[in-house]
């Protein structure tokens, strides 16, 4: 069978440095950081006490009191983020199919503020079971889809991607897939995540995974830099309205760019840490390559999992350079997580998203905060340290990788008739 | 109104997110003022912790609109 050509029609971006697409468009090539402190909890007690938190956010412009109330966070976003893609896309379900109209969603660990607070009012009690009848239905990852079909009525594949960091990627390429299977025209996807809270900055404090340079948050999220001292948390949420190229011609949609390439692979090394030589990387990339019917000098664009953690940011750039050899030095990098932090389940969304304006706007987003290279890793790399570059962007790839050793990658270009 | 009544409308006001002229003694949780089963046990979860009594799960059946709700607290409340 054919397989259908799938492009993007819509954006929606909730994130630590602007509320709408424009707004984190704004953001990331003009270099600015969303952290600060933390404001969502006391973390005076806490190692790090700063993040990317998501700013100035009203649940009540996208929902109503009583729905909110019964909502995570993490789905509070996912719905706003949706909003806005669906109206960027101009979809008008009742005048489509929704039979054919899908939400595959990822996040990576959903409604931990809901677990939390559930638990810890249990254990303050005196053992008597008062959980809140809306505890298990706010804390599902998949409730997310399930709340976005609801609110549209969309009756086509309704499902969640978990794997870890890389679960919005995993999504993408999972509503890619169906699209170009022809199992559905069009798919609601990305990702969403919240867990700026206790939980979620204690437990990766415990790791030793997170930035502790307390004194200055905005330059604590520097991937590559010598002095880079673990990942700082973000939150916040990315759509992406994923349609056949047949039906958004038939509907004269406007077309950001044509998804062409999806790759995952595991690193079957270890739960948390990367493998050193970029194994599975490497095997993701050269999967979503081979997926795209790309040459490896296709590749304009890689905007790279980068965290700015001190192990795993010298596998990626070695995976790159085992894969595209010479070609590795004329591609520009970056890692926007320099400027959003780490939105965990929800980067890929949002990261795509980055490479998709990049290629709509050639233009390429920097990795900000760099002030030492690395002697570990080849300062021969472009790692668009600092400052956006302009350049001809037709191809970009997007790598995000998860605890658990999930690599997934999604390749995006321009779209030509 | 009793403080009860009053009492129960505002905590109904808040968790179903209704206007409080549609609260009246008649008013059925789940026909007239839009609750579903899962609201209607938070509500009785609710009426629990502000009036600090136990509403077994056979009583707590029987109560399906307002003037219900007010009725039995109203005879299980010291």
């Amino acid at each position: 069978m054919e397989l259908k050509r799938v492009v993007v029609t819509g954006l929606g971006a909730l994130t630590p440095i602007g509320n709408s697409v424009p707004e984190y468009w704004e953001g990331l090539i003009n270099g600015v950081s969303g952290a600060a402190p933390i404001t969502h909890f006391d973390a005076s007690k806490f190692k790090t006490q700063f993040a990317c938190e998501v700013k100035g956010f009203d649940p009540h412009k996208y929902m109503d009191r009583k729905e909110a109330r019964k909502v995570d966070p993490f789905v509070q976003y996912a719905i706003a983020s949706t909003d806005e893609a669906v109206k960027d896309a101009n979809l008008d379900f009742e005048k489509l199919n929704r039979n054919r109209i899908g939400v595959i969603w990822g996040a990576g660990i959903g409604g931990l503020t809901t677990f939390t607070e559930e638990v810890a009012n249990y254990v303050k009690g005196d053992g008597t079971p008062r959980f809140n009848p809306f505890f298990i239905p706010k804390m599902l990852i998949d409730i997310a889809p399930g709340h976005i079909s609801m609110r549209y009525g969309l009756h086509g594949p309704n499902f969640s991607a978990v794997s870890a960091c890389a679960s919005a990627t995993n999504a993408m390429i999972d509503a890619f897939t169906y699209i170009r299977l022809g199992r559905a025209d069009v798919i609601i996807t990305g990702g969403s995540e919240a867990t700026v809270n206790e939980a979620g900055i204690g437990g990766f404090n415990a790791m030793h995974a997170l930035s502790t340079r307390n004194d200055d948050p905005s330059t604590a999220s520097r991937p590559f830099d010598k002095d880079r001292d673990g990942f700082v948390s973000g939150e916040g949420s990315g759509a992406i309205i994923l349609e056949s190229l047949e039906h958004a011609l038939a509907r004269g949609a406007k077309i950001y760019a044509e998804v062409v390439g999806g790759g995952m692979s595991a690193d079957a090394h270890h739960i948390t840490a990367s493998h050193p030589e970029g194994l599975g990387a490497k095997l993701s990339m050269e999967m979503a390559v081979k997926d795209a019917e790309l040459d490896f000098t296709d590749i304009d664009y890689i905007n790279l999992h980068g965290t700015s953690t001190p192990v795993g940011d010298l596998s990626e750039p070695k995976a790159i350079l085992g894969l595209f050899g010479e070609h590795a030095y004329k591609m520009n990098l970056s890692s926007t997580k320099s400027m959003t932090g780490h939105l965990l389940g929800a980067a890929g969304a949002v990261e795509t998203i980055a490479s998709i304006l990049a290629v709509q706007n050639d233009i390429v987003p920097p990795t900000i905060n760099h002030f030492t290279d690395d002697p570990e890793i080849d300062s021969k790399l472009n790692f668009t340290f600092n400052k956006a570059q302009k350049r001809v962007v037709n191809v970009a790839l997007s790598n995000t990788f998860g605890f658990g050793g999930h690599n997934a990658s999604i390749i995006v270009k321009k779209y030509k008739a | 109104m009793s403080d009860i009544a009053s009492r129960v409308k505002a905590i109904i006001v808040e968790k179903l997110g209704v206007d409080e002229n549609e609260v009246t003694p008649e008013a059925s949780f789940t026909n007239d003022l839009g609750a579903d089963s899962l609201d209607t046990v938070e509500l009785i979860m609710e009426f629990e912790k502000e009036f600090n009594v136990a509403i077994p799960d056979d009583q707590a059946e029987n109560i399906s609109t307002v003037g219900q709700a007010i009725t039995y607290l109203e005879k299980n409340v010291n």
